[in-house]
């Protein structure tokens, strides 16, 4: 016990971490998964064909190999552009890599969310904008994405928790969150067991505070909606 | 590219894809085994017999499998009861751990998708049963599970998937499956574009598979929902 007190610090100083890389990805993840579900809803066969391939291979690929494809392969590419633009050897930052990995993976899934929540989306609301002069960005800006939420947030949340345990992954590549941190407490005091307990409790804290942002977030989006 | 790296080491890759296969296989037939009697008790109105199930189920889906499979695989060690008994011999195997970590897992998993459609029974079934005076035994072998796991069935292929997908992490643990190869292949040769890139080709090609097999499994298990061809 008075080893857990005493490495407790380290693991926290991880779940940091984890937060973060959980936190940022999302961004990412919502940026690129709007642009993904206009893109399979666009009358451009290419946009289409495009966003299609890329929801089937992410989907088809697991995070793993397309995490260590990412850090590996894009230190390749970031020494070979380097080398011709005369440059010394970069470090690609594990720390970015995971990031933008686990951004590009679930970007993918926050696509299917919200193409399915813009589906939802009465079409005389969108016609009414239209009508009342808005430009097309100004429909989806003003009308088609603050409705939508409301559909797509059951699949934001599952994703966002698939998501979170997802990032336990950033340990293989060298980042130190805090499965990583809890390899090194339990390698020094030969208690893995219950280091890995700590952790596996602290992300079901995680995904209990989640819970309660998510009915928060369920309740500011369905302001107006009638529920029997 | 190099082409001629994967075509080299393709034994290798097929060596991974075999192993991939069977854990994939082996640790989804362990799961479905525990996750029937998981998902039964945890849809039980008792709620004694249903705290334990839905304890064991919030668990395994609110922690990553990662964490799960080093639990074991690094984590059995600490206990000098389990080291001093027989068990020692099957955590010391790093495929075994591999093994009870996917099959605990995707019992969770399963689990859980089992008592939702265990729950959602349409109620009219059940009364129907009890009214031709089947037992309770006789009205969940003959209407309720039949019934359960037709419905299950596109869950339970989104699992298939997702424990195939998991599975790459058994490459971490020193076992040679698809991951596991193309780490082999890009240590070797520092080819992490072509290695990487060739695995998670096998894994598409897996995942195309499981994706086809469900659909005819649904086609056929879910004939009497589809709309009639004229």
């Amino acid at each position: 016990m008075s080893q857990v007190v005493a490495y407790f610090p380290l693991i926290l100083k991880g779940m940091l971490l984890t937060v973060e890389v959980a936190l940022l990805s999302l961004l990412i993840a919502v940026l690129l998964g709007l642009i993904g579900a206009v893109a399979r809803l666009s009358k451009s066969r290419i946009a289409r064909g495009i966003a299609g391939t890329y929801t089937t291979i992410i989907r088809g690929i697991p995070d793993l190999v397309l995490m260590t494809l990412i850090f590996f392969g894009g230190q390749i590419l970031v020494n070979d552009i380097g080398e011709k633009m005369g440059l010394d050897y970069i470090d690609v930052d594990p720390f970015i890599a995971g990031v933008l990995t686990i951004g590009f993976i679930f970007g993918a899934y926050f696509a299917e969310s919200f193409r399915g929540g813009i589906l939802a989306v009465a079409r005389g609301e969108i016609e009414a904008g239209h009508a009342f002069g808005m430009t097309p960005l100004q429909v989806f800006s003003r009308i088609t994405l603050p409705a939508m939420v409301r559909h797509a947030l059951p699949g934001i949340g599952n994703n966002w928790l698939v998501m979170v345990k997802t990032t336990a992954l950033v340990s293989v590549i060298g980042l130190q969150d805090m499965v990583y941190n809890a390899g090194l407490a339990g390698g020094s005091t030969r208690k893995p067991f219950t280091f890995y307990c700590v952790v596996a409790f602290l992300f079901l804290v995680i995904t209990g505070f989640s819970d309660v942002g998510m009915r928060w977030l369920d309740k500011r989006y369905s302001v107006g909606v009638r529920k029997a | 590219m190099d082409i001629q790296v994967i075509i080299d080491n393709l034994p290798l890759y097929l060596q991974g894809l075999r192993t991939t296969i069977v854990l994939v296989i082996s640790s989804l037939l362990v799961g479905l085994c525990l996750a029937i009697p998981i998902a039964l008790l945890a849809a039980s109105k008792n709620k004694w017999a249903s705290a334990l199930p839905k304890a064991y189920i919030y668990f395994f889906r609110g922690t990553p499998l990662l964490v799960q499979m080093f639990m074991i695989y690094h984590g059995m060690g600490q206990f000098e009861a389990v080291r001093a008994s027989f068990l020692w011999v099957i955590f010391q195997e790093a495929w075994a751990c591999a093994l009870v970590a996917f099959a605990l897992n995707t019992a969770g998993y399963t689990g859980e998708i089992l008592r939702g459609t265990i729950e959602q029974t349409p109620y009219g079934e059940v009364e129907a049963a009890k009214s031709c005076g089947m037992s309770n035994a006789q009205i969940y072998r003959r209407i309720i599970l039949p019934s359960t796991f037709r419905r299950a069935l596109p869950a339970y292929g989104n699992e298939v998937i997702f424990m195939l997908h998991g599975s790459s992490l058994a490459g971490l643990i020193t076992i040679v499956d698809l991951f596991g190869a193309a780490k082999i292949v890009n240590a070797r040769n520092f080819v992490p574009f072509e290695s990487f890139i060739a695995a998670g080709l096998f894994y598409l090609a897996i995942t195309f598979m499981i994706v086809w097999g469900f659909k005819k499994a649904e086609h056929h298990w879910h004939a009497y929902l589809r709309p009639r061809e004229s």
